[in-house]
């Protein structure tokens, strides 16, 4: 298969960054940016990254079921994660996360009907001191409250 | 100033480029003292850099506190293998995000960190393990990077010393156990983040099977101006043995949060309520967990202690990665024990078998204790249970899920008790409670 | 030698080779350390924490399966800290084990039965839902129980360590951490069933043997498998006159625990619904069923006739029969029925290696050599196809003491994984090939050669010449197909050789050439079917088979003669390497009776003076008379193998011409594979995955 120039540039520069021998050092940053494009982990990815890798598909998905951030389904276009973990519970992180879930009409690790939003409940992003914290695919929301949760779902609804 | 203010109590070392204009850009770093402790290290013999770094009694600053020095003695240097510098940037202990600061501020600092180990240990390559939640940082080190490189800070022939060293980012993709070096290492290599059987260490056998310092970004970060001011200079700043100044993030049930840089054995009880502006709502303060989520928490009378590495040690707790978590007296601590040890049963490797299925074990029990099924013959179990892991495990991440457990248990007990028999959990409100 | 360390395990001194693991020194004071993820040969995972022990100065316990003795060390492994950790241990392993002992195939011989019966508690305090997981079925041999599983990993590392086929993973994290196949939901494999034998729980179980049987029910009776030449112990698992299952976890045998699909499953042969159970007689142009007084009454009739009036008699003997049935046969063909026209379907050119050797007997290697031999040359034969247990040998031994292994084939090759140079070369470019390698190795200290049909007659010799020519100590193989290919050689077999490869004084009639001759009289086919590839020149030939099935040439015979499979008998087998073991009979079959029997009766009914044609007596009688038999009884009664070393008379004229290697692969046998359900119910069989391979 094959990805965006952008992507196979990155894949090339990747592939230089080991000592000879180690291309399969380049597998995890391989899988994340290829599913950065193609929205997962699908199975003609899992073979073709194998192939540029040097090792079997097993090899490969024993590697994306180990990684939660690696998925074989796709998510929604807006990945919403509410980080639930101690700093952000403490400032109400459970309570945003039952926010958005009712928001949105979905449950952890689910996406709405039109493919719009997904929802995960996840462990602690590094954003403790700026608590509680969503990340929004790769982009962080610190300090949030509710009032801002709502706005930024509102927002992300809107984006064509 | 990103993210927080700053406070006027802290000793900025490592983040006094934060705030400034273009803090990230080369061109700043330069101006303000950047590559000067490389300049010097260049000057020095290998083991008289580390004897520089081990005369700061810098540690490691991702949890564990072994002595960085030490650490970069151990590598063989005239083993006739490849030597590699990996920055451990998979920052994910809960309660902890101040690598992030450092790598989105001033990543130049980290790049000569690195330099400066490479040198010591002749290395040619290093690598900055980034977990994966952390994206934006990948362009920025990248950029800086580029930008080091293009101005011979970086790559071959560096600043015409003929020592040659390239520095390569590398991102993970979600799990807390790559932050354990073995792990991180095998992640590295395209491999689930399963640790090692240690020895051999990193530093003898690490990066691709050879000779690795490993350390964590903060660590590499204090490297510049240790060889800048020199290892004493920095030793000072500190408690003995316990050198320097360390980033503490400061969460939870407080005025101000956020990361701010003290010297070490500054005090807990002044941290609170002098830096983070004290316990919010005017509430009391009821525990800290001091070192991240993996550190045995402390009442609020065992809070008025010198955070460094000895006295926490002492303290039965421990400084951990500097992840400071304040919990007010409406805190429930069956609630903070449970959703704690959801998170290591869910980051478990699942390797061994007393982390793989205690931490399933506890996670279940807890819950049911939370939920109000709890027996009383269920509190001793936790503890059991938790002790049954404690020094068994594979790697650190099973004392890390059993330690807190077992204070909580201990230093909570009637906590526990009052969740007995089916009762509402009497720090929540009625109807209030939500399930972790 | 490095010198030994001391070290004092419960009071105990004990020396130990440098890097000698604590639980291994422990075993020599006959100290059992409990352990199930650390298993002798594979590698280390210090994963299930069994082995905990106290080690003085240590601050906490620690693993004995990873810890290297060192000097003075002091080890404790019965203290109360000790026996704590193993309770915990167990009772933290058995919180999601779904306790469904009862049912499960591995109650009796389970490991994790037997540890929490030893240094287990009586009682759970796990009062938790268990995480429960549907069974899988990975493939038609190999099902998966998830919640049983313990993940030690064992699986994981024969698959990947031990065999070299990377079909089983681990996928997912924490407690529903999972083994996991290499084809999604199934599994693409060599099916070999190693991954369910070493499982210390029920977690792999096998479809062929599921729900069968409790273990303590059946007898288990270790015999030499019935297929290839590699000459591995099986050791069956009989009940009520019915194999239930083959596996060696005794280790015994050459094999160790090696055994690849047809050593463990597919003995099913033998209770395949065409079984030939009664003898039949050709009359109004159909077999039917006769006694067998009448099936051997009219054999003899018509043997003797055409003895009398010097007709021309054809036999042709098996690759699968025993020493003793091979020996007795050519006894009753030279003597018996006085012709020289004997032989077999060759294999390998096994005689044209002897000669070349002249007699050098310790120029031929062992299967114990593979494993331990410093560098090896593998020419024309996919060894992990055909030769599952060498190549498991060689791989073990790369793995083990780094054997530099060196591949001449016409295609990629399993081997390749690991040879330090692999050679794709056409068939009959192979010997130019391996002699472009001498460079590299008369650098090597020693090397053994291993080669496949394709390699025959002055190939053969000019492969010895080779190594003569590298000044280093070389072992030879020549691979042969079935399990008893190399004893029909030896047991001449062959209208040219007597047994021990001694010059035949009248040569009769080749296979091909009984098959093509118009004017033959007689033609007697013991356990072989040549008419499946060819046709019978004479028309009006009187045929007589001996078989389990009816074959192509047993539809064709006008006696059909009922036999017993080498798993209802007694005698002894040759391997490819030369190496004698016994067989032992497993169970009976109603209605057949073994070849050595019929030859037996056969001979009292044409009141042929043969002797006694019992497996004992005959064997005697051929390590008596055939040259590099003599071999110590002994070995052979307890179960071992004991090499043979005959001398090819160097005047026999060798003849290529006749070698047809059958190339089956790991999931084909023959005729008698055929009758396999197990073999051609997995998915690989013809299957994809070992198109092309190689030689």
């Amino acid at each position: 298969m094959t990805f965006s120039p952008d992507l196979e540039a990155r894949f090339a520069r990747l592939l230089e960054s080991y000592p000879p021998g180690r291309r399969r050092s380049a597998l995890i940053p391989m899988l994340m940016y290829a599913q950065d494009e193609v929205g997962a982990v699908t199975g003609e990815v899992v073979e073709e990254v194998a192939r540029r890798c040097g090792v079997t598909p097993l090899q490969v998905d024993e590697v994306v079921s180990y990684y939660s951030m690696l998925h074989r389904q796709p998510q929604g276009k807006y990945h919403v994660q509410v980080c639930t973990n101690i700093s952000c519970l403490l400032r109400g992180g459970d309570k945003l996360y039952e926010q958005a879930s009712r928001k949105l009409g979905i449950g952890h690790k689910e996406t709405t009907a039109d493919g719009r939003f997904s929802l995960e409940e996840v462990e602690c992003i590094g954003a403790c001191s700026w608590a509680p914290a969503i990340q929004v695919n790769y982009d962080f929301h610190h300090d949030m409250t509710p009032e801002k949760l709502d706005k930024l779902l509102a927002s992300l609804e809107k984006i064509q | 100033m990103p993210y927080n203010d700053p406070s006027p109590l802290e000793v900025r070392i490592l983040t006094r480029r934060f705030g400034l204009p273009d803090s990230a850009s080369l061109d700043t770093y330069l101006a303000h003292d950047g590559f000067q402790g490389f300049e010097r290290a260049l000057k020095l013999k290998p083991e008289e850099i580390i004897e520089e770094v081990k005369l700061s009694h810098l540690r490691g600053r991702g949890g564990a506190g072994f002595p960085a020095g030490l650490k970069w003695s151990f590598v063989p240097r005239s083993s006739p293998k490849p030597k590699y510098i990996v920055a451990n940037a998979d920052e994910s202990e809960p309660g902890t995000c101040k690598d992030r600061l450092l790598m989105e501020y001033d990543p130049h600092q980290l790049l000569e960190g690195m330099l400066i180990a490479a040198l010591a240990v002749d290395a040619h390559a290093g690598y900055i393990y980034i977990r994966g939640e952390y994206r934006y940082l990948i362009e920025i080190l990248d950029r800086a990077i580029e930008e080091a490189r293009a101005r011979g800070y970086l790559g071959r022939n560096i600043l015409g010393s003929g020592f040659d060293f390239e520095v390569y980012t590398h991102t993970g993709a979600g799990a807390y156990e790559c932050g354990e070096e073995s792990a991180l290492l095998e992640s590295l290599e395209g491999k689930r983040g399963v640790p090692r059987i240690r020895p051999p260490f990193p530093a003898v056998a690490g990066a691709f099977g050879c000779p690795t310092v490993l350390n964590n970004v903060e660590t590499f970060c204090a490297v510049p101006y240790i060889l800048r001011e020199g290892g004493a200079a920095f030793a000072a700043l500190g408690t003995p043995k316990n050198g320097g100044t360390r980033l503490f993030c400061l969460s939870g049930h407080v005025n101000r949060p956020g990361v701010y840089e003290l010297p070490m054995g500054f005090n807990l009880l002044r941290m609170i309520h002098e830096v983070g502006g004290g316990v919010w709502k005017g509430k009391k303060l009821k525990a800290v967990i001091p070192g991240g989520s993996s550190c045995p928490v402390l009442k609020a009378g065992e809070c008025d202690l010198p955070m460094d590495y000895d006295s926490l040690a002492r303290a039965g707790s421990m400084l951990g990665s500097g992840g400071v978590v304040v919990m007010d007296e409406d805190t429930c601590m069956v609630k903070v024990a449970l959703r704690i040890m959801r998170f290591y049963a869910h980051e478990s490797c699942g390797w061994c078998i007393p982390c793989r299925e205690g931490t399933m074990w506890l996670r279940k029990l807890l819950q049911r204790f939370h939920d109000g099924g709890g027996t009383r013959a269920d509190i001793g179990l936790i503890g059991d249970v938790a002790k049954s892991m404690l020094g068994r495990t594979f790697c650190p991440l099973g004392d890390a899920a059993a330690m807190p457990t077992i204070s909580f248990v201990e230093k909570f007990r009637e906590e526990f008790e009052a969740h007995l028999d089916g009762r509402p959990c009497p720090c929540e409100r009625a109807g209030e409670a939500v399930a972790v | 030698m490095a010198e030994l360390v001391h070290l004092t395990i419960d009071g105990r001194p004990v020396e130990a080779a440098p890097g000698t693991l604590v639980i291994d020194a422990a075993k020599k004071l006959g100290i059992e350390i409990p352990a199930f993820c650390y298993y002798e040969g594979l590698s280390l995972q210090a994963a299930c924490r069994m082995c905990l022990v106290e080690v003085e100065r240590a601050p906490k316990l620690l693993t004995a399966c990873t810890l290297p003795v060192a000097e003075g060390m002091v080890v404790r492994t019965a203290t109360p800290a000790v026996a704590q950790a193993r309770k915990s241990m167990l009772e933290l392993l058995l919180t999601n084990h779904p306790l469904d002992c009862p049912v499960c195939d591995k109650g009796g011989e389970c490991e994790l039965q037997d540890m929490a019966f030893r240094y287990g508690v009586g009682e759970s305090r796990f009062a938790e839902t268990k995480v429960h997981v549907p069974e899988k079925q990975f493939s038609p041999v190999v099902f998966f129980d998830a919640p049983r599983c313990i993940l030690c990993y064992r699986c994981v590392r024969i698959c990947n360590e031990g065999l070299g086929v990377n079909a089983l993973g681990v996928v997912n994290r924490g407690a529903v951490s999972e083994i996991a196949p290499n084809r999604g939901d199934h599994l693409e494999c060599d099916e070999c069933g190693a991954c369910i034998d070493i499982c210390p729980v029920g977690a792999l179980t096998s479809g062929i043997y599921r729900y069968h049987a409790r273990p303590w029910e059946m007898e288990h009776v270790g015999t030499i498998c019935t297929f290839c030449s590699n000459g591995c112990k099986t050791t069956l698992g009989v009940r009520g006159n019915r194999i239930l299952r083959g596996n060696n976890r005794d280790r015994s045998g050459v094999n160790g625990e090696f055994l690849c699909i047809k050593g463990r499953y597919a003995f099913d042969f033998l209770h395949h619904p065409e079984r030939l159970q009664s003898p039949l007689v050709r009359s109004g142009g159909e077999l039917r069923p006769v006694s067998w007084v009448q099936a051997l009454g009219a054999v003899a009739e018509r043997f003797l006739e055409a003895r009398a009036r010097g007709g021309r008699i054809g036999v042709v003997g098996s690759n699968r029969t025993t020493n003793e049935e091979n020996y007795f046969l050519q006894k009753f063909a030279r003597q018996g029925l006085g012709t020289g026209s004997i032989d077999h379907r060759r294999t390998g050119d096994v005689p044209a290696l002897l000669s070349a050797l002249a007699g050098r007997g310790d120029a031929l290697a062992t299967v114990a050599d593979l494993y331990t031999t410093k560098a090896a040359l593998v020419v024309a034969s996919d060894l992990a196809q055909q030769h599952p247990l060498f190549a498991f040998q060689l791989r073990a031994n790369w793995r083990h003491h780094h054997a530099r292994v060196y591949t001449v084939t016409r295609g990629p090759v399993r081997e390749d994984q690991y040879s330090v140079q692999a050679l794709r070369v056409p068939p009959g470019g192979e010997l130019e090939a391996v002699e472009s390698l001498a460079p590299a190795l008369r650098k090597e200290p020693e090397l053994v050669i291993l080669f496949g049909g394709g390699i025959r007659g002055a190939a053969v010799q000019r492969l010895v010449a080779f190594g003569d020519s590298l000044g280093i100590p070389v072992k030879y193989v020549c691979l042969v197909d079935y399990s008893n290919s190399r004893g029909a050689f030896d047991m001449g077999l062959a209208p040219e050789l007597l047994p021990g490869y001694q010059p035949a004084p009248n040569p009769g009639l080749t296979l091909a050439e009984m098959l093509a001759a118009p004017d033959l009289d007689v033609l007697w086919v013991v356990g072989a079917n040549p008419l499946r590839e060819a046709s019978l020149a004479a028309e009006k030939a009187f045929v007589v088979v001996q078989d389990l099935f009816l074959t192509e040439t047993a539809a064709r015979a006008d006696v059909v003669l009922p036999a017993a499979s080498a798993y209802e008998k007694a005698g002894t087998v040759t391997n490819t390497c030369g190496e004698v073991q016994r067989l032992r009979p497993a169970l009976k079959v109603m209605g057949v009776k073994s070849d050595l029997e019929i030859f037996g009766l056969l001979a009292r009914a044409m009141r042929l003076e043969l002797g006694g044609a019992r497996p004992e007596p005959v064997f005697e009688e051929i390590r008596a008379n055939v040259p590099g038999y003599g071999v110590p009884a002994a070995v052979l009664a307890t179960g071992g193998a004991a090499q043979t070393c005959p001398a090819a008379a160097p005047e026999i004229p060798p003849r290529p011409d006749l070698v047809r290697p059958a190339s089956d692969t790991l999931f084909t046998s023959g005729t008698l594979g055929r009758y396999s359900k197990v073999l051609s119910s997995v998915l690989e069989f013809p299957g994809e995955l070992y198109k092309g391979a190689g030689e």
